[in-house]
């Protein structure tokens, strides 16, 4: 279970608030107005923004005293998430050891991986020669051989079509079932939400709401997310 | 790591030979330890005499000298100072850092000499050097060259042993008009160089007329080089010296060694080696004579030098006024 | 700031031991006297390094944006001869320049009215020499840095020239151009040997030249740290006002495709093309004369050329790399927030190197005979002295890539030597070389504080010419200053290629 417990996130003049649990395994989705600090959610979780105020628990330990790459946790950025100057297969790799120091069966493993997200033969390209879709779907593969209990995404398919990004969020649903990942997803779109989360947490005016199920929230949406959805 | 081991066994070697033979520490600046300075020759021929081990260090020149030992203090490794001039030794005899010699007998100096502490080896009188096919009626004096439209390179008295030099002697031949003899010679001057070699390559190109230097400039191109274009041009004021000097340190645990070098440095064998290596006059000509070359050098007719404490107390003054007038 | 950050600490340290500790060894030997001539040298030196640091840099801004934009033959060598002039020794710099310009230069002598070279203008003349190549290399970085992908989006919003500049060109030369006209500046305030040379006079006396004369005539320490104290009190507001000024560019990363948008072409080409051969022209020339000189005196030239070459290059390679070491640390623990670090990875630009090699020179003689410690020292001194210019060139492509990247690395736990192996030294790799080499070439051509710890060693080849030159040597000398020309330009090409090999 990951906790929220009476946290208080800070950026500058901006302060959030989150005060809540959520079940290991649920996917999430995070939806609230632009700048409202979707992104400064997962950041805490991720451990680039240690609480002002409270603690982070995961399974009762508090994960304030883990650095970001030993926390329970993989993060898909916005964009950023590939280096430019590896391999697909060296980006993956960095997955299963941040020294890349790869056997034959993590070599194996990387092609599955690759298979998995649809992207056979792709494994010696570079970052540069692949399209939008192509590099959230290697983030993806990276994200499946780390196989962390916590998925994070900050909108990393915001710039794909429509018909890519569901595609991208079925594959995100079929790898949080390969790990059993809980998945904390911001979108600015409600049509991810219904399509993915089973539960969505509304953040607005300094506050992130309780997660509720997401077929309740829309069926009855509270003043927050009407005016945000403009209806 | 390789410096380390580089830098331990220097100081095992050292060690090994201070174990087997007396070595005598000889302070100096860099340019008689050169390769084509005096240095080499000396040390050769007074380790021949003395079976001992003679080591020189070089350091910057003249004036760093002192301010080196001032910083080394009662601690210093050397035995001996070798490189002073006049314009330094009060302020090096008032350190009480130095020891009299033992040295005796007369010095060809033209002004004289007697210091308790203080044993001049070389001396020289520093002049305009210009180019013969270039300059057919060089200035006679100050005042002509004030006069004239010739360019001249100097160097900066506060960093450079020639420039103090002409600094003195304008004050020594002109006392209170030495501010007007500045003013006149201050659109004649191209450029003030931070050393001597500086100003020497300048002339050398081509870019001055004239640059400050030693009467013995010309001499050197004329044995080294045959090549007798150059020539000094005598001032019928006189003609500023630099007598260079060495002294033993008080604090030298080699006083008997210390003592056969000074002996040995204005000896013979010594003073024949200097003419051609450091470009000076020896302080006793060496029974070989000089050779044609110094021998065909023309001599100023008057000398000049200030008494080392008076050189000491108008220096500071001479300096500043010679800042100010050039700064205006 | 735990286990990454020890070594820019440890490297933070020595700096600030090596720079600032000779001040109290010379500050309490007795009491502080200044007066008026050494304000009117403060004045004096700011105003030159002031105007040599605007000179460079905006003539650097042209030059720069013609090379980038520009594919020609020769090029590549263009832009490894902008390292040359830099990394001259200064004595054979200054006689190229007088080549040149001089009374009886080249120009003089084609019949070209010049007005004199002595003065101002030359001191002008020879820090512009000297320093635009630096400065178009920290620009040309400038404008390598922004992101294809944003100069596609201008061209595809239809930007003319001034709609470029002001929202791509602008925005990056706001955040390189202060740091490299802080460069420029900190270089020319100690300068010293160019200053007295070309200066015409002792109006053209800097603080440099008064700690100069503080320590040799008057044996005044106290008063050769208190000028060396208002040096760094200079280098402060110069640092201060360089970091009031900078604003990042914010361009974010791009995906290291290169296609950049074709270059204008029509008469803004043929602008470039002129531009850049006056250039070449104002660099090549006095390099050109000092090769003929050399030329000359090559047969004059000692046989003690070639092991002096080989302790000069044996310090050269030494500090390349541990100053580049050192500089990489520091700018990888500024670039992850460290502010403090990175004032101090600029304080060797405003000492004194006479007070540096005093006060090691005091520090080491209770305990071992200095000369015993010339070639440490040598290499100490040096490493530290091209700190400044590597970290320089290493911070903003250190911090680009911690704005990038940062937050991935970490969040794959990529750590230690595994990230420096697979993140940093493949992303740095450019900058890297190239401050190595410059590190390099400046510790080649160095003769500053190392006087004072001659040791038996042997001489290094700077001080080889020295000495030819004290002995009339002006041929043999030429010569020798030739082979130094040649061994610095190409130790520097060696590094740089490597770095401009880079993967990425």
């Amino acid at each position: 279970m990951l906790r929220f417990e009476d946290v208080v996130l800070q950026q500058g003049d901006f302060t959030l608030r989150a005060d809540w649990p959520v079940a290991s395994g649920a996917k999430l989705a995070v939806i609230g107005p632009s700048g409202s600090g979707k992104s400064t959610l997962l950041l805490a979780v991720a451990g680039f923004l240690p609480p002002m105020q409270g603690r982070i628990l995961w399974q009762g330990q508090d994960l304030a005293v883990l650095p970001p790459g030993a926390r329970p946790v993989t993060m898909l950025f916005q964009d950023q998430n590939l280096f430019p100057h590896l391999t697909v297969a060296q980006n993956i790799g960095l997955g299963l050891s941040p020294r890349l120091r790869l056997t034959t069966q993590d070599h194996d493993s990387i092609a599955r991986a690759l298979d998995r997200v649809g992207l056979p033969e792709m494994a010696q390209r570079r970052p540069g020669a692949l399209s939008g879709g192509q590099m959230a779907r290697v983030a993806l593969a990276r994200a499946l051989l780390r196989a962390r209990p916590i998925l994070l995404l900050d909108e990393p398919f915001s710039a794909l079509g429509p018909a890519l990004k569901d595609e991208m969020l079925d594959l995100v649903t079929g790898v949080a079932q390969d790990t059993g990942a809980l998945v904390m997803m911001v979108s600015h779109d409600p049509g991810d939400a219904q399509r993915f989360a089973d539960q969505t947490v509304l953040v607005a005016d300094g506050i992130a709401c309780t997660p509720t199920p997401t077929s309740d929230l829309f069926a009855n949406p509270p003043p927050a997310l009407r005016t945000y959805l403009g209806s | 790591m390789k410096t380390q081991f580089l830098t331990a066994g220097f100081l095992v070697a050292a060690s090994v030979a201070h174990a087997e033979t007396p070595v005598l520490n000889v302070l100096t600046y860099d340019s008689f330890v050169s390769e084509w300075g005096p240095g080499p020759a000396i040390e050769k021929a007074f380790e021949a005499e003395c079976g001992c081990d003679l080591v020189f260090t070089g350091s910057g020149d003249g004036a760093a000298l002192l301010a080196r030992v001032q910083m080394e203090g009662a601690g210093s490794q050397a035995d001996i100072v070798l490189g002073l001039d006049t314009n330094l030794t009060a302020a090096a005899a008032a350190t009480e850092l130095f020891a009299p010699h033992k040295v005796e007998g007369d010095f060809e100096i033209p002004m004289g000499w007697s210091d308790p502490i203080f044993v001049p080896y070389d001396f020289g009188w520093f002049a305009f050097v210009y180019d013969k096919t270039k300059l057919t009626n060089p200035p006679k004096n100050f005042t002509e060259l004030a006069a004239s439209d010739l360019k001249i390179v100097i160097q900066d008295p506060r960093s450079s042993t020639p420039g103090l030099g002409l600094v003195m002697w304008v004050q020594d031949a002109y006392g209170e008009n030495a501010s007007e003899i500045w003013m006149g010679l201050k659109d004649n001057i191209l450029t003030v160089t931070p050393g001597w070699s500086e100003a020497y390559g300048l002339f050398t190109n081509g870019e001055a007329d004239m640059v400050l230097s030693y009467t013995t400039s010309p001499t050197y191109h004329v044995v080294a080089e045959s090549d007798d274009t150059k020539a000094a041009a005598l001032f019928d004021e006189g003609h500023y010296m630099q007598v260079e000097v060495m002294g033993k340190l008080a604090a030298t645990d080699q006083d008997a060694l210390a003592d056969q070098f000074l002996a040995f440095m204005v000896s013979d064998a010594a003073q024949a080696i200097l003419p051609t290596t450091n470009w000076m006059y020896p302080v006793r000509t060496p029974a070989a004579g000089l050779g044609a070359g110094f021998d065909a050098t023309p001599k100023p007719s008057i000398s000049l030098l200030m008494k080392p404490e008076l050189a000491m107390n108008r220096q500071d003054w001479a300096v500043e006024e010679w800042r100010s007038v050039l700064a205006q | 700031m735990t286990r990454a950050a020890a070594p820019a600490y440890l490297a933070g340290a020595i700096l600030l031991v090596v720079v600032l500790g000779p001040l109290p060894l010379l500050l309490t030997r007795g009491q502080v006297t200044l007066t008026g001539a050494d304000f009117a040298a403060l004045r004096f030196t700011v105003m030159q390094a002031g105007l040599s640091a605007l000179l460079s840099c905006l003539l650097a801004v042209p030059v720069a944006r013609a090379l980038h934009r520009r594919r020609f033959v020769g090029r590549g060598a263009m832009i490894a001869l902008m390292g040359a002039p830099f990394l001259l020794p200064v004595i054979v710099a200054a006689l190229g320049i007088v080549s040149i310009w001089g009374a009886r230069g080249w120009l003089a002598r084609m019949g070209l009215p010049l007005p004199s070279l002595y003065g101002l203008q030359g001191v002008l003349l020879a820090h512009v020499f000297l320093n635009l190549p630096l400065a178009t290399r920290m620009l040309l970085q400038g404008w390598q840095a922004i992101p294809a992908e944003r100069l596609r989006l201008g061209e595809s919003l239809g930007f003319d020239p001034w709609a470029r500049f002001r929202h791509l060109e602008w925005p990056m030369l706001r955040s390189v151009l202060p740091g490299a006209m802080l460069a420029v500046f900190l270089v020319c305030l100690t300068s010293f040997a160019i200053v007295l040379t070309l200066g015409g006079g002792p109006k053209a006396t800097t603080l440099e030249l008064a700690i100069y004369q503080a320590v040799r005539f008057d044996f005044d320490l106290p008063r050769a740290a208190a000028l060396a104290l208002l040096q760094f009190g200079v280098c402060g507001l110069a640092v201060a006002a360089s970091a009031r000024l900078v604003r990042d560019a914010g361009f974010g990363a791009g995906l290291d495709r290169s296609l950049a948008p074709p270059a204008p072409a029509g008469w803004r080409r043929g602008l470039d093309g002129f531009l850049l051969l006056l250039t070449a022209a104002f660099l090549l020339l006095p390099l050109l004369a000092i090769t003929l000189n050399g030329l000359l005196g090559l047969p004059a030239m000692p046989a003690q050329v070639w092991p002096a070459l080989a302790r000069s290059l044996i310090v050269a390679v030494t500090c390349g790399i541990l100053s580049t070491v050192m500089a990489l640390a520091l700018a990888l623990a500024v670039a992850k927030g460290a502010r403090g670090l990175e004032y101090m990875a600029m304080l060797p630009l405003a000492a004194s190197s006479m007070v540096l090699g005093i006060g090691l020179f005091l520090a080491v003689q209770p305990f071992v005979p200095p000369a015993a410690l010339g070639l440490p020292v040598t290499l100490l001194v040096n490493i530290v002295l091209a700190l400044p210019y590597a970290f320089r060139l290493i911070l903003p492509e250190a911090r680009a890539l911690q704005a990038d990247y940062g937050r991935l690395a970490e969040a794959l736990d990529m750590r230690g030597l595994a990230r420096l192996r697979l993140l940093t030294l493949p992303h740095l790799r450019r900058p890297l070389g190239l401050s190595a080499g410059l590190a390099a070439a400046l510790a080649m051509g160095d003769l500053g504080a190392i006087a004072l710890f001659a040791s038996d060693g042997g001489a290094t080849l700077p001080l080889l010419i020295q000495r030819l030159m004290g002995a009339y040597r002006m041929e043999a000398a030429a010569g020798a200053a030739l082979v130094l020309m040649v061994a610095n330009f190409g130790l520097f090409w060696l590094f740089d290629r490597w770095g401009r090999h880079a993967a990425v």
